[in-house]
């Protein structure tokens, strides 16, 4: 049941999540994940911490990742929130959820959300030529590295996945990103082509 | 390999993503805390600041002035439970569940009042300032080796086992290994917190609950509260994991009683932090291995004594030389479980319960004795296959360690190994290879399942299993098909209700065993039921099961799962890193359901075995009695960059007693799977550590070989007559 609204500890704010305007008035202390499980009643984003240890709750925000226990919901206010329910496309699962799901690229499920979220990102990054800490060449003329299994692995690894499904989450994250790629130089082509 | 489908395109052993998967990766499943309920109100526990004494007074007036709180229940108010009862798992209560029933202290940690309040931020607030004063004494927190006061413990299995002569057949033998091997606490960590909404509805409790088995909560909770259990209703949809922690546990208790007291709905989720001391875990080990053996490796004297470390309200041992029951056999053997009380919490089942630590300390001395030898650690285990079981002389139903161990050396590669430690470099790192044998009691519990044929021609399945991550829901599905001879996707299958009956929990391995049987009876009764050509009524048919007189039935023999466990590591001496490099597991685990979700339970018990071996480790401050670091940033698991290749493959071993052939595949991963990433360093070092977790201080102080000294809490004492000190 919400307090009633109270200038010294409440606001009013609206939250764009996945596209939709949300306006409602929040204790200051409440988390961007909290708003979003208990106000929004938005729960596939997951609690798993609540201190920024596990990943669980990863969102993006305005398209890039973070972990919303560590986000006040007042301070994300303007911006875009993307949770694990704005991924698909109608009835349509983004490629990084598709292969997951093909891939068995989870177990419990309570991480999921988190690593898929991270997933998507990992592999914006990844194309817009982000080194991580195990790239072997990170000069920008180097380009973006080939996104091997270790180049995952490190830049997934602030999502904890206890069950470990470790094993099969490198796998879809590294065949949706393969799948973007093919995409992505399909895309380029079909547009070189239609210029010539 | 995978059994060979029957006639008809067999259901079971067809790789299958699971049934629940679209719900899982779109956010659309819902767990415990993620149900809805008008009215819902928050309550936060409190948590005891010291580690023994007595509360003297709770300063309640400040709080319950605070904006939103609707009460604080503590032992002054709190209405008075029953513990005097013995659930469904066949013991009594752990009183750290039977909230606030007096002024007590007996761990940092204990639970001591429930703030409720209107919004979560508001009754996290008001008990963080809940002052509760205390009359503080002296705690005992210190698990040391020489405890005058551990005493053994039975439990599910004897607390010691003799034959023999044991210091006559260590005197005779030519090769003598003694060490001690220490494991510290652990904790499960599930990712999802224990969460639990409590409310009334129409004259029954009903409790949205995050467990391992909605038939247990609800027994607990009747005896507890002295209501008929079928005024109970407990759900569980969805678990987030549970590793044996998802019990009753304090925060379903908490949560009926202030539903109760409020008249509403409320909910009581354990924070991260307070999972530590309220959620079970696995107690620290000190065990001794004397191994004695003739100079052909066969073993004429076999000990193995554990100490481990309970409460001081409850008993619980980590029976860590149970498998050693099962492995070994030798003319002198010696078993013994002990346990000591301390002013701790409650430890609990986690994953393998007694193998994952009692291989660690059994599996690495064997690779001891295979060394002390100067034979191939497989060859060692070939000479000491028993025909028997060692203690009990019972046949074993079937036992396929050797064979794991031949695919496994094949598919590792392990023909080509150099047993000499600390030989391969490879720049900074030191490389080594190691091997461990794994093995899992087969169990059954009695369950009932109810199969309805409805009049659409499709099948509902109503049982109250709990999927905590490992496929059950999809794996029952697959046995409901074939039971009934339809297509997996004519099967609705409906969990996680107490509702549904009584049936087994998720754990010891035996679940998705238990709950198939009962299926599998259920619908081999509907069809026979079923005439063909005649309608169904709209309300369908439907046939219940018992399987209380068929698992009842089962005659007494050694029934165990067995495997076999490789890793590569790489050590850096200087920086003490151990990078797993690669992991391979073969396993006889009886009829596998789901390749594609059994992979998953297999690499994630070996990964679990990772964790355990480098990473896993809650450290205790003696003068407060509570930990360092209680969160997971101070308790690290593997994460993604710790989990290297990790392969698992399985061997055809249908249990010829089970109906669908069942064995269980949920623990046996972890089980020597530490051992074989320990007995690798080994390997790479020319260093022993018998400490885990092998953590980079160890590696660097222990050094290498060439450097001089073992590693391990038992090292210098016991093993002072290793070949290269």
């Amino acid at each position: 049941m919400a307090p009633p609204p109270s200038s010294a500890h409440d606001s009013s704010i609206t939250l764009d999540v996945n596209g939709d305007k949300h306006t409602l008035t929040v204790d200051h202390r409440t988390t961007l994940l909290d708003a979003l499980r208990e106000r929004l009643d938005l729960t596939g984003t997951k609690k798993g911490c609540d201190q920024g240890q596990c990943g669980a709750c990863t969102v993006l925000l305005d398209g890039r990742r973070t972990v919303a226990c560590l986000q006040l919901a007042v301070a994300a206010e303007g911006r875009a929130v993307t949770t694990v329910e704005g991924l698909a496309e109608g009835g349509q699962l983004h490629p990084v959820q598709q292969a997951f799901l093909d891939l068995d690229g989870y177990q419990c499920g309570y991480c999921t959300p988190g690593q898929i979220c991270s997933a998507v990102a990992v592999i914006e990054e990844h194309a817009a030529g982000w080194p991580s800490a195990v790239t072997d060449d990170v000069r920008p003329e180097a380009g973006p590295p080939p996104l091997t299994d270790d180049e995952i692995r490190e830049r997934m690894s602030g999502n904890l996945c206890r069950c470990s499904a470790y094993v099969s989450i490198v796998q879809a994250v590294s065949r949706a990103a393969a799948a973007a790629r093919a995409e992505s130089a399909g895309t380029t082509a079909a547009g070189a082509g239609e210029a010539a | 390999m995978t059994t060979a489908p029957a006639a008809r395109e067999s259901a079971v052993g067809t790789a299958r993503t699971r049934v629940e998967g679209r719900d899982k990766v779109t956010g659309a499943a819902r767990y415990a805390a993620e149900i809805p309920f008008a009215g819902l109100a928050h309550g936060w526990l409190v948590l005891s600041t010291v580690a023994r004494g007595r509360i003297t007074s709770l300063e309640t007036a400040g709080v319950l002035a605070m904006p939103g709180v609707l009460t604080v229940l503590h032992h002054g108010n709190a209405p008075r439970l029953n513990a005097d009862y013995i659930g469904l798992l066949g013991v009594p209560p752990d009183p750290t569940c039977v909230v606030f029933q007096h002024d007590r202290v007996p761990f940092m940690g204990w639970p001591v009042a429930l703030v409720v309040a209107e919004t979560p931020e508001q009754a996290r607030e008001a008990a963080e300032a809940l002052v509760v004063r205390y009359e503080e004494e002296p705690h005992d927190t210190a698990f040391t080796r020489d405890r005058p006061d551990a005493y053994p413990v039975g439990g599910r299995m004897p607390a010691e086992t003799r034959k023999g002569d044991m210091e006559a057949a260590l005197a005779a033998s030519a090769v003598v290994v003694d060490a001690e091997y220490t494991t510290p606490e652990e904790y499960h960590h599930p990712m999802e917190p224990h969460a639990a909404t409590a409310r009334w509805d129409g004259g029954r409790l009903d409790v949205v609950d995050s467990n391992q088995g909605a038939t247990w909560i609800v027994g607990e909770l009747a005896n507890l509260f002295s209501l008929d259990p079928a005024s109970v209703r407990v759900r569980s949809e969805h678990v987030g994991g549970g590793f044996g922690s998802k019990g009753i546990r304090a925060h379903q208790v908490a949560a009926v009683m202030a539903a109760t007291h409020l008249r509403r709905p409320v909910r009581v989720v354990l924070t991260r932090r307070q999972m530590f001391p309220l959620a079970g875990h696995r107690s620290a080990t000190i065990q001794r291995i004397r191994l004695g053996a003739d100079t052909g490796g066969r073993l004429r004297a076999l000990e193995h004594r554990s100490l481990s470390h309970t409460s001081t309200v409850h008993e619980f041992v980590e029976p860590s030389t149970g498998a050693t029951r099962v492995m070994y056999d030798a003319d002198a053997h010696h078993t013994a479980n002990l346990v000591v009380r301390l002013d701790l919490p409650t430890p609990t089942w986690m994953r393998a319960p007694g193998e994952a630590p009692g291989s660690f300390a059994l599996e690495t001395a064997l690779d001891e004795l295979a060394e002390k030898c100067g034979i191939d650690p497989i060859e060692l285990r070939v000479r000491n296959e028993p025909e028997r079981g060692p203690v009990s002389g019972l046949p074993f139903s079937s036992r396929n360690l050797i064979a794991c161990f031949q695919e496994g050396a094949r598919r590792f590669g392990w023909a080509d190994r150099d047993p000499r430690p600390g030989l391969r470099r490879e720049g900074r790192w030191l490389l080594g290879t190691g091997t461990a044998a794994a093995s899992f009691p087969v169990m059954a519990l009695p369950s009932t399942a109810a199969v309805t044929a409805e009049a659409d021609g499709t099948f509902t399945v109503r049982i109250a299993a709990a999927d905590i991550g490992t496929g059950a829901r999809t794996a029952l599905t697959q046995v409901a098909a074939d039971a009934l001879e339809v297509a997996p996707d004519r099967v609705r299958m409906r969990i996680g209700d107490s509702d549904f009956g009584p049936a087994m929990i998720a754990g010891g391995s035996m679940g998705t065993r238990s709950w198939s049987w009962a299926i599998t009876t259920a619908a081999g009764e509907l069809r026979e039921r079923l005439v063909p050509g005649a309608g169904i009524p709209p309300e369908g048919i439907t046939v219940r099961s018992d399987t209380t007189e068929a698992v009842g039935a089962l005659a007494q023999m050694e029934r165990h799962s067995f495997g076999a466990q490789f890793a590569e590591v790489a050590v850096d001496v200087t920086t003490g890193e151990v990078r797993v490099r690669r992991m391979l597991g073969v396993f006889a685990a009886g009829r596998i359901i789901n390749p594609l979700t059994a992979r998953g339970q297999f690499t994630g018990g070996m990964i679990w075995g990772i964790s355990m071996a480098l990473h896993e480790e809650a450290v205790r401050d003696s003068v407060s009695g509570g930990h360092y670091g209680a969160d997971l940033a101070g308790y690290h698991v593997a994460t993604h960059a710790d989990v290297p290749h990790v392969e698992a493959h399985w061997i055809d071993d249908p249990d010829p007693h089970d109906p669908v052939g069942i064995k269980g595949i949920g623990e046996i991963g972890i089980v020597g799977a530490a051992a074989a990433v320990a007995n690798a360093v080994r390997h790479a070092t020319g260093v022993r550590h018998r400490s885990l977790p092998i953590r980079p201080d160890r590696v660097i102080l222990a050094g290498t070989a060439g450097a001089g000294a073992d590693a391990g809490a038992g090292a210098g004492a016991r093993a002072a007559g290793e070949a290269h000190a």
